[in-house]
């Protein structure tokens, strides 16, 4: 996907590569020791690795510093809420007589950490619950007829197994103050933690005692702006990082060297613009209008806010030390920020949950079952037979009371429980294809490719492929939803090209698909590959701009719909394909759209798949 | 274990943060108090970006509300003056702000079957819920977009008719159940029901402040509340004060406030340029209006008041334009400006025009 991407630092040569590599481990390491010193107070770590010696020996240095008396927990990914919260000890209940609470993980982990295994696959559900927890440092728990406030005061090791866009809950990430990324490192490289369990004992006795310093508010926030960090924890955390740091190291002030650390192991992680980054012409639009802000600071205009951007938000004759600026820069992770310009889109251009009614009727039969609720037998739901059991249990004593029958279990109506089911919906990638002579005719063959192998994919996926193609006046639907490979093959053999760009009749047959498929309970999403040189609009005789002004309606009505989309530039980059004070007409598209432009000049199969792989990874998760 | 057991406390003992001591954000304070002056507005739903103190803010104004008189020992909150008896023996409670976490199960939110007395003492007694103690309160639900479909509908339910039925373990119990419902999410995270969003009255968006210094201030004062709540809570008392007895003065004042006909005009007028259905937006913008006006010790509602709770009020009740994507309280800004412009926008003529 780096060819679509331009903000990209040119690799480093290999001995910077050797540096950079000793610099993530060490840093990671700082990060894991402040951690440990209070890890309610930092939330938590992210740790970007697959399974493997080198995580394991992460983990291992954690364990050490922190010791042998903080509870650590493991949470399994599916974890269900009696679990994860408490609730009712059904075996203490019946053989007490009387109500008893059983603790959760969460509770159970109180002045230590959870561990959070395969982190970017929690759902989001759990990772909800886990942030409630993070931020009132205990859980509430009403549940089976208990209530009760149970103290958790935790920290949160993340293990993050992604590959590509798969990450944390943005909701759960936000609230961890650190995140290593030790992916690539291998463990000949790394080494033991320098600290030990005395250093963090001093450093605690340190911060205990060391003064506030004012400047480091300033600093950090100032910092945070500048690298178009929106959440307020992130300046925050860094605040406490930089006080850690310095503790670690014996001192109770703050000094520039800690302040650097501080930023490069929390800002960075977050960044999402580079401090003097001119406005990219391909950017994605400004998330923020600014004519809201006013209405929000109506009452306090003392400041002068000049405009609003995201740029201004630097201070005016800041604190900020270049230094610093490029240290932090230098600590970026590779490609972030493209990849965070991806994500910001994808969650815009998410699939909603407005779909079919038919989808939610299903639901309450099939898909992954997700624990019981009570309901009634009418035959639209399936019985949970032990939760039944178990809500039955606590009234046996009194039910056989009460009850003339003999029977060994008095089960009612109200005690009956039933599955909840959550389906994942299957998904329908729909392709819309610029076959016109503008897009070059390889160009299409590249894409007969890309459909091809991601069709061989969707075997295993449960996955469907349309294809739409417009060229010369209309658009056509040349493969019709389908899982089938061999029809896929000899759809896309046939399809010719050359002619116009009808780009508004391929936009329009595409959302009529999007739609179709919704309301048989797919989830549609939109790939559109062109150019975006759209010259045949709803009237044959209508000029270009015209044309491009259709284009851009029907992307409209693609928005309101809110279909998912992604649209794949395929223009020669920067040369031109300019309008509207130099917008280039696919990014006016996509953000018509409301969905996301890469720009990707030169397509070839693989890539392609692999691009809109990404893209479904991330819905998934989302 | 099991005395440790008995000695789970039921309440948090943590301070929250104050609420005067909330940095900017102003639209959402300002819904937030109008609730608390007109309860019968129907809640707030705040909807905004990670980190920017939704749920703070909504602990903050625990803290804040002045205390109310309830029937002693009632598991409702019912409130003596609506009985006929002088007899009874009251009480001052604080008015309760009840946190329906995630993960609570339908017998705890509606109340069910005493379970310790069920086992103890064979007896059949109802345990009342989170709706019975959010009886004349209010209820809180933090990440509502994740709030589970089972219990939306139970909620939707009991905001529509006050009233809480239970039919179930052979009890059958009806107690009212009103309160002002507080939402708060982040729509990355998935979107709210329409039948939901139609039970708020106010809604605002929140998003990180834009001004350097008052992102500053907000780290600064949370770090020194973290570092130490009680003492930082302490120092803020005082300006709490001031905005408790902000409350019960406009709460005083409320019914006396008057509303002028050209401002029932352009309200009305507001509501017809933006095609917001039933009356619904037109009586809560009155409300919102009324309260906004008695929060400034203002005998009159002005067309200044309506102007600025507009948007919380009419943005959630937009139809959805596909053609205008903009955000909704830009919307109704837009209309505002319009209608306050020009004296024909939003009457019949100008529709019918359109």
């Amino acid at each position: 996907m780096t060819a679509a991407l331009t903000l990209v630092e040119p690799a480093p040569d290999d001995g910077d590569f050797l540096d950079r590599k000793v610099c993530i481990w060490s840093d990671a390491l700082v990060a894991l020791a402040v951690f440990a010193l209070d890890p309610p107070t930092f939330g938590g770590i992210t740790i970007r690795a697959h399974a493997g010696p080198v995580r394991d020996a992460l983990l291992k240095a954690f364990r050490e510093l922190a010791g042998e008396d903080v509870p650590v927990r493991k949470m399994p990914s599916h974890i269900a809420d009696e679990r994860l919260l408490g609730g009712l000890d059904m075996a203490a209940t019946l053989k007490n007589g009387r109500p008893v609470a059983k603790m959760g993980l969460l509770s159970e982990a109180d002045g230590g950490v959870v561990i959070v295994p395969m982190a970017e696959r929690i759902e989001p559900l759990t990772a909800s619950r886990l942030c409630a927890v993070l931020d009132r440092g205990e859980v509430a728990l009403e549940r089976d007829g208990i209530t009760a406030t149970l103290q958790a005061s935790i920290g949160v090791i993340a293990l993050d197994e992604g590959i590509g866009e798969e990450r944390l809950p943005g909701s759960l990430a936000d609230r961890l103050a650190f995140y290593a990324d030790i992916n690539g490192l291998s463990i000949r490289e790394v080494d033991a933690s320098p600290l030990t369990r005395t250093d963090l004992e001093r450093a605690r006795g340190v911060l205990a005692q060391a003064p506030v310093d004012e400047t480091l508010f300033e600093t950090m926030t100032a910092l945070a702006a500048a690298f178009g960090v929106a959440s307020m924890r992130a300046a925050l955390f860094a605040v406490r990082t930089a006080r850690a740091v310095a503790a670690l190291d014996g001192r109770d002030t703050v000094e520039p060297a800690d302040v650097e650390l501080a930023a490069r192991l929390v800002i960075a992680p977050r960044a999402t613009q580079l401090p003097t980054q001119e406005a990219e012409p391909d950017a994605l639009p400004e998330p923020q209008e600014p004519t809201d802000k006013e209405a929000q600071h109506d009452e306090s205009p003392e400041e002068d806010d000049s405009g609003g951007d995201a740029e201004d938000a630097s201070p005016p004759d800041g604190p900020l030390d270049d230094h610093v600026l490029e240290a932090v820069e230098a600590a970026i992770p590779d490609q972030l920020l493209e990849q965070l310009k991806l994500q910001a889109a994808l969650a815009r251009c998410a699939p909603q949950s407005s779909g079919g009614k038919g989808a939610q009727q299903q639901a309450q039969m099939r898909g992954r079952p997700i624990g019981s609720r009570r309901g009634r037998l009418d035959g639209r739901h399936k019985l949970h037979l032990t939760d039944t059991l178990r809500a039955a249990a606590p009234w046996q004593p009194i039910r056989k009371r009460q009850s003339t029958r003999t029977s060994k279990i008095v089960v009612t109506g109200d005690d009956i429980r039933v599955r909840r089911f959550k389906q994942t919906q299957e998904s329908v990638t729909i392709f819309v294809v610029d076959a016109s002579g503008s897009a070059a005719l390889h160009r299409l063959a590249e894409v007969k490719g890309a459909v091809e192998l991601l069709l061989a994919e969707s075997y295993a996926r449960r996955d469907c492929v349309a294809l739409i193609v417009f060229r010369g006046r209309e658009a056509e639907l040349v493969l019709p939803p389908t899982r089938s490979l061999v029809r896929a093959k000899r759809c896309l053999a046939g399809v010719p090209g050359g002619g116009g760009t009808p780009l508004a009749a391929g936009l329009d047959a595409a959302l009529d698909v999007a739609l179709e498929c919704r309301r048989s309970g797919r989830t549609p999403r939109l790939v559109v590959m062109s150019d975006a040189e759209a010259n045949v609009g709803y009237d044959p005789t209508a000029r270009r701009a015209e044309a491009l002004e259709d284009a851009l309606g029907a992307a409209k009505r693609i928005a309101a719909e809110r279909v998912s989309a992604l649209m794949i530039d395929t223009s020669p980059q920067r040369k031109g394909r300019r309008d509207r004070g130099g917008v280039p007409k696919a990014l006016q598209i996509a953000e018509a759209m409301g969905g996301i432009h890469l720009a990707l000049p030169h397509p070839s199969a693989s890539g392609l798949k692999a691009l809109v792989e990404d893209h479904g990874a991330h819905q998934m998760a989302s | 274990m099991s005395e440790a057991r008995k000695q789970i406390p039921k309440k948090s003992g943590r301070v929250a943060f104050p609420f005067s001591a909330i940095v900017g954000q102003e639209a959402m304070k300002e819904a937030l108090l109008i609730s608390a002056v007109d309860p019968t507005i129907g809640g707030v739903l705040v909807f905004g970006d990670r980190g920017t103190g939704k749920s703070t803010a909504v602990r903050a104004l625990a803290q804040l509300l002045p205390k109310m008189k309830v029937i002693k020992g009632s598991a409702y909150n019912l409130d003596p003056d609506r009985e006929d008896d002088p007899d009874l023996k009251t009480q001052q409670v604080p008015v309760p702000v009840v946190d329906l976490p995630l993960g609570a199960t339908e017998d705890r939110v509606v109340g069910a079957l005493d379970i310790e007395k069920a086992l103890t003492e064979g007896e059949r007694a109802f345990q009342p819920g989170l709706l019975a103690q959010a009886n004349r309160g209010f209820l809180y639900i933090d990440e509502i977009n994740l709030l589970e479909d089972h219990l939306v509908d139970l909620l939707l339910d009991v905001a529509a008719s006050g009233e809480n039925v239970v039919e179930r373990e052979g009890l059958s119990i009806r107690h009212p159940a009103r309160f002002v419902l507080i939402g708060s999410g982040n729509p990355e995270e998935g979107e709210l029901r329409p039948q939901l969003l139609d039970r708020f009255g106010l809604s605002v968006d929140v998003s990180t402040p834009e001004d350097i210094k008052q992102r500053i201030e907000v780290v600064r004062r949370r770090d020194a509340y973290d570092r130490d709540p009680h003492g930082f809570a302490d120092k803020w008392k005082r300006k709490d004060g001031a905005v408790r007895r902000h409350i019960v003065g406009a709460r005083e004042l409320l019914e006396s406030v008057e509303v002028p006909d050209e401002v029932l005009e352009n309200s009305a007028r507001l509501c017809m340029a933006l095609g917001t259905d039933g009356l619904r937006g037109e009586l809560t913008l009155m409300r919102a209006a009324r309260a906004w006006a008695a929060l400034r010790d203002q005998p009159v509602v002005t067309d200044e008041a309506l102007k600025m709770v507009a948007p919380m009020v009419l943005s959630h009740r937009l139809r959805r334009n596909p053609l205008d994507d903009s955000r909704a309280s830009i919307r109704v800004q837009r209309v505002v400006e319009e209608v306050f412009t020009n004296p024909d926008a939003g009457t019949i003529s100008s529709i019918a025009a359109q």
